[in-house]
C-alpha cells in the first residue's frame, strides 16, 4: 500500500495521456462503424477528432511547443464547419427520404 | 493529485464514450458525448492548454453540441429499432480495432517511457502564447480558415433552402 503523500505527489506518465487517447479514438471507430443512426454516426467522428486533439496536446506538452495547440485549434475549427454543413446535408436526407437510418441511404442516387 | 485527477476525468471520457457508442437513442448519446469534451477540458487543462480547455467548452461542448441536440429535436429521431443487420461487419471489425488499440497501447507503454512524466504548470499555453504564434507563425492558415469557414456558412445555406 503506497504512501498517501508519495500518491499526491506522482505525476502522470505522458503515455497514459497517448493510451488514453487510442482508447477514446478506438471507441470511436467502433461506434461509426456499427451504429446505424447518421446522427450518432457524425457524433463518433466528433469523438474520434477528439481524441486525436488530445495526442495532439499531450505532445505539444512534451515538446515545449506551441504547434500542436496551434493544430488542435485548427482541427476544432473545421470540425466546427464540418458539424454546421454535415448537419445540413442531414437534415436535406431526412426531408427527402424521411428516414436516418445509414443503410437506406447508401445509394447517392434517390 | 495529478494522478487522482487523470484517473478521474480518464474514466469519466472513456465511461462517456462507451455510452455515446451504446445508447440506441440520439440525445442520450448526444448529452455523453457533452460529457466527453467537459473531462477531456480538464485533462487539456492539465497538459496546460488554459486557452483550449476554454475554447473547448465554449466551442465544441456549447456550440457544436447545442447545433447536435438542436437537429435531433427538430428531426425528433427515435431511438433505433432493430439490430444491424451487417453482422459480419461487425464481427471482422470489433476485433481488429481492439487488436490496434492493444498494439499501439503496447507500444506507447513501452516505447514513450515511464520517465516522461507530465508536469502541472511545466508549460502553459494561455491566449498570449495562442496568438502570438497564430499571427506569426501560422498567418497563412489562420486566413484561409476563414474562407473554409465562409464556405461552410454558404454551404450550410444552400443545403438547407427548400427546393432541394
Amino acid at each position: 500500500m503506497p504512501d498517501l503523500a508519495q500518491v499526491l505527489a506522482a505525476q502522470v506518465p505522458l503515455s497514459w495521456y497517448l493510451i488514453l487517447s487510442v482508447i477514446l479514438f478506438v471507441i470511436g471507430a467502433a461506434g461509426f462503424l456499427i451504429r446505424r443512426n447518421i446522427i450518432t454516426v457524425f457524433m463518433c467522428i466528433e469523438l474520434m477528432l477528439n481524441a486525436v486533439n488530445l495526442s495532439f496536446i499531450a505532445f505539444s506538452h512534451k515538446l515545449k511547443m506551441v504547434d500542436g495547440h496551434i493544430y488542435s485549434f485548427f482541427v476544432m475549427v473545421v470540425a466546427a464547419a464540418e458539424a454546421a454543413v454535415g448537419l445540413a446535408i442531414i437534415l436535406t436526407v431526412f426531408k427527402n427520404r424521411e428516414t436516418l437510418e445509414i443503410d437506406e441511404v447508401s445509394s447517392l442516387k434517390l | 493529485m495529478d494522478v487522482l485527477l487523470f484517473l478521474i476525468f480518464a474514466g469519466i471520457a472513456v465511461g462517456c464514450a462507451l455510452n455515446l457508442v451504446l445508447q440506441t437513442h440520439p440525445i442520450s448519446s448526444a448529452l455523453s458525448l457533452i460529457g466527453v469534451m467537459g473531462s477531456l477540458a480538464v485533462l487539456y487543462l492539465l497538459l496546460g492548454g488554459e486557452f483550449l480547455a476554454a475554447v473547448q467548452l465554449i466551442v465544441y461542448a456549447g456550440a457544436i453540441m447545442v447545433l447536435f441536440v438542436f437537429v435531433i429535436m427538430l428531426l425528433n429521431a427515435g431511438a433505433e429499432k432493430r439490430p444491424s443487420k451487417k453482422v459480419l461487419r461487425t464481427a471482422v471489425a470489433l476485433p481488429l480495432l481492439f487488436t490496434l488499440a492493444g498494439v499501439v497501447a503496447y507500444i506507447l507503454a513501452t516505447q514513450a517511457g515511464r520517465t516522461e512524466t507530465v508536469k502541472f504548470g511545466a508549460y502553459v499555453v494561455g491566449p498570449y502564447e495562442i496568438g502570438k504564434a497564430l499571427f506569426t507563425t501560422w498567418l497563412l492558415p489562420f486566413e484561409v480558415t476563414s474562407i473554409l469557414i465562409l464556405i461552410a456558412i454558404l454551404g450550410a445555406v444552400v443545403l438547407a433552402r427548400k427546393e432541394i
